[in-house]
């Protein structure tokens, strides 16, 4: 790492960038480090998969909203969109009565709910901010609606699956995240789509004129933050075997904080999806180390917050150099 | 030197100011007497907007002295200017549209007792409105008034401030004749209760008409200040022009007949700013838009190529009119459009060389959406090889590139889709004489491959120069066409600013002479 920083230094790159990019991953290395040094019960095989499970819907919905922040808008109706689709997925596998059935339409009911956001953005030239705040209301009445404000328990055993289940010691969700980050960094860093993402978020006005749907290319991130939540409910769902209106509650917030602790500029154009993921977990060990230490749980949400006011910070400095 | 009058509101001596690699003021020297009305003239980039704004403190002079009623200052902002008199009136204003023409008179300067707002506007701008008589509605909003009031707005906020010199930057620029005359009267009005007006304008008749001294200016520097009686305007002219600057011309390709399809044309085109534009641009023809900076050239570009909105008229692509006009339907059709601001609108500025060249043709470098990473870097390699851009890195962070070697950049996108029609916006701006020479061979190159090109510049040498037609724009309006090579830069500029023709209020120029020449 350190060969690449040095040669990216010398070919004139700016170290204020290199900070920003591998600020996240430093500090999670030292936390990790910290908390295996300071306690035996954090390095172990099963605390660690516990950890990489219990936050993998988070780090799915993170590495979408990557994309939603890059191409230089937010996506706050993700914790709403993943509230809808869990309730969405135990209803349509008991009123149906298949398990695979309601698994299916979590992630069709955020992809459709995505899909409303970046129209009603681009349509109506709302600022994605105010767009999402809106429909991240509208969403979580629809879950309470849909519900009549109970939960949905789905005794099927099939349903609990995708939850539960894994291959070998390794959960499925921790695999579906896996897979999500390699194709949306696929996506980003290999496809012209991703190119389109970067630019618009970069630059919207230079990339109209170089012909680019900027509208098109703006709606199909929030489509994909949404179909992102839909996974992130089937995951939870399936792993509670109940449908809460409430399950999504907080969680956008939590994923557009991975984002920006992973150095994706706020004002787009640049990012990156391992920093995102990377940035879930360093959320993650803060928390997972307040737990194994006993400490006053009191300083968890101001450490956390300190963390992230931090991150930000270094971000808008980088940028005014 | 200047300094000989008694009376000196503002004395600059041996101001530099350097925007990059642009010398915008080049140790300029000129006295600014109390209660005179002082015009400052000159060619578009000549420094007399800029002389304006650091008198004014918007910009910092990187050298030089400047003396505020006979006092040497040395940190220099619009906050100092203002505590020491001296206020500058922007072309684009600065008020608060929602805010009341009385509270933007008085803002910043609200009298209050530990930030609680005294009940005392209404009188304090009262007895403003008696000094200045201007009439305006003093609680409505400033959104809702004409731009001339709004102006009144300035004048009276820079008043409130006990302004001893007012700058004024264009302002008649976006007024009706009859508004302009009423600004020069409070001019007249300003001058006779001692304060200085510095005036800042390219109407060679109105500076005639109102100034009682003028300074003339060219390429940073000053060429002289002298009465404003003992001035006319083809003097004007001729000062402003100067000596030629050495330009490495390179030789145009020869005219394609004049019998040609057009590839791209324009007919009664009107829009946004555009006042019924005809024109039409051959295979391998190089035509020429020059006009002042506000005429409207940078308007029919985009009007051509699908940007803004067309009201009325048709645009031709090779003879088929064009029913969807978008920047993405011209580009399929083989257009390219280099614009004006190469750093808002041309360049991702957080993105590589590479990926900023190929933007616009990622089609051709991916196969199902996949990028072909190979292919994308070999073809980059070669442009920016062949345009000779440095550092010729392709990962290159375009941000920290040079003006000259961003504009090649920007060739490179645009050349590597082999446009049959590319508009150029101001292609060397701001760059240094090197990558203009480079820029100038380039034009004539791909004119000579067959490309029909529209370009667009702020400076008369290189647009008479590298074009074979010339359009005289003013107004939004196509006003004369001269031929490229063999017409001087002198009768261009004579035409564009109209001298030896009579006064006409802007609204009537543009009807009479509006359509074709």
């Amino acid at each position: 790492m350190t060969a690449t920083a040095s040669a990216r230094a010398g070919s004139g790159v700016n170290v204020p960038a290199l900070v920003r990019h591998y600020a996240v991953l430093i500090m999670l290395v030292a936390l990790f480090v910290v908390l295996s040094v300071s306690t035996s019960s954090f390095l172990t095989l099963t605390n660690l998969l516990n950890i990489l499970n219990q936050n993998a819907p988070l780090a799915i919905i993170a590495v979408a909203g990557t994309l939603v922040v890059i191409c230089g808008g937010f996506d706050l109706s993700t914790g709403a969109i993943f509230s809808v689709a869990n309730v969405v997925a135990a209803w349509v596998a008991l009123h149906l009565n298949s398990p695979v059935l309601g698994l299916i339409a979590a992630p069709l009911a955020g992809a459709a709910l995505g899909l409303v956001n970046g129209v009603a953005i681009t349509r109506l030239r709302i600022h994605s901010f105010l767009a999402t705040l809106a429909s991240s209301l509208v969403y979580a009445g629809l879950a309470v609606l849909i519900t009549g404000g109970f939960l949905i328990s789905v005794q099927a055993t099939g349903f609990t699956a995708l939850g539960r289940g894994g291959i070998g010691p390794v959960y499925y969700a921790i695999v579906i995240l896996a897979l999500f980050a390699l194709l949306s960094g696929f996506l980003l860093n290999r496809t012209a789509f991703g190119r389109y993402v970067l630019s618009v978020g970069g630059n919207a006005e230079a990339a109209e004129l170089s012909g680019i749907r900027v509208n098109r290319i703006k709606l199909y991130t929030f489509l994909y933050s949404g179909l992102a939540a839909g996974i992130a409910a089937a995951i939870g769902v399936s792993r509670i075997g109940t449908g809460q209106p409430q399950a999504g509650d907080g969680m956008q917030l939590l994923a557009i904080a991975a984002v920006i602790l992973g150095g994706t500029s706020i004002y787009g154009g640049v990012g990156a999806i391992w920093r995102s993921v990377c940035g879930v977990y360093l959320l993650a060990l803060i928390d997972n180390g307040f737990d194994i230490l006993n400490a006053n749980p009191f300083f968890k949400d101001l450490t956390t917050g300190v963390v992230i006011l931090a991150a930000v910070a270094l971000s808008v400095a980088s940028k005014r150099r | 030197m200047e300094g000989a009058t008694p009376a000196a509101a503002v004395t600059v001596r041996d101001l530099s100011v350097r925007f990059g690699s642009t010398q915008a003021l080049d140790s300029v020297s000129v006295s600014l007497a109390e209660g005179e009305v002082h015009g400052l003239v000159g060619e578009n980039g000549a420094g007399k907007s800029t002389l304006g704004k650091v008198v004014g403190g918007l910009y910092q002079p990187d050298s030089g002295e400047l003396e505020v009623f006979g006092r040497p200052v040395h940190r220099w902002d619009t906050r100092r200017a203002q505590d020491a008199g001296v206020v500058i009136i922007a072309q684009e204003l600065c008020l608060v549209p929602a805010l009341t023409v009385a509270e933007n008179v008085f803002l910043g300067r609200e009298s209050r007792t530990f930030g609680v707002l005294h009940a005392n506007l209404r009188a304090r701008y009262r007895k403003l409105e008696e000094i200045c008589g201007f009439g305006l509605p003093p609680d409505a909003p400033v959104e809702t008034l004409p731009i001339a009031d709004q102006q009144k707005v300035e004048i009276m906020r820079a008043l409130a401030r006990e302004a001893r010199v007012i700058v004024m930057d264009e302002p008649t620029s976006s007024l009706t004749a009859d508004e302009s005359e009423r600004l020069h009267e409070i001019m007249r009005w300003l001058r006779e209760r001692g304060t200085t007006v510095v005036y800042v304008t390219h109407f060679l008749d109105d500076v005639l008409a109102n100034c009682d001294r003028v300074t003339v200016m060219r390429d940073g520097r000053v060429i002289r200040t002298a009465e404003a009686a003992a001035e006319t305007k083809a003097g004007l002219v001729e000062a402003m022009l100067g000596e030629p600057v050495d330009v490495l011309l390179p030789d145009l390709p020869p005219a394609p007949p004049p019998d040609t399809e057009p590839v791209a044309e324009m007919r009664d085109v009107r829009g946004d700013a555009v006042r019924g534009v005809s024109l039409r641009v051959r295979p391998g023809e190089i035509v020429g838009l020059a006009g002042l900076v506000g005429s409207g050239r940078t308007e029919i570009a985009r009007a051509l190529f699908g940007c803004d909105r067309i009201e009325s008229g048709q645009v031709l692509f090779r003879g088929e009119p064009v029913t969807d006009a978008s920047p993405r339907a011209s580009i399929a059709r083989g257009m390219a459009m280099i614009p004006e601001d190469r750093r808002a609108q041309g360049l991702v500025l957080q993105r590589p060389v590479l990926e900023n060249v190929t933007l616009p043709h990622l089609g051709r470098f991916s196969r199902s959406g996949v990028l072909s990473r190979g292919s994308e870097r070999a073809a980059v390699r070669e442009l920016v090889e062949r345009l000779g851009v440095r550092p010729a890195a392709l990962d290159g962070d375009v941000s920290v590139y040079s003006g000259g070697n961003q504009q090649k950049v920007l060739f490179a996108k645009w050349l590597l889709g082999r446009p049959e029609f590319l508009i150029l916006d101001e292609p060397t701006r701001g760059v240094d004489v090197g990558a203009k020479s480079r820029i100038y061979q380039l034009i004539v190159e791909v004119a000579a491959a067959g490309t029909g090109i529209l370009l667009i510049s702020s400076e008369l040498e290189e647009v008479i120069g590298l074009s074979h037609r010339v359009h005289l724009v003013r107004g939004g309006a196509v006003v004369g066409e001269v031929p490229g090579p063999g017409t001087s830069v002198d009768e261009v500029l004579q035409r564009l600013f109209e001298v030896g023709q009579p006064q006409q209020s802007p609204s009537a120029d543009e009807t009479e002479t509006g359509g074709r020449p």
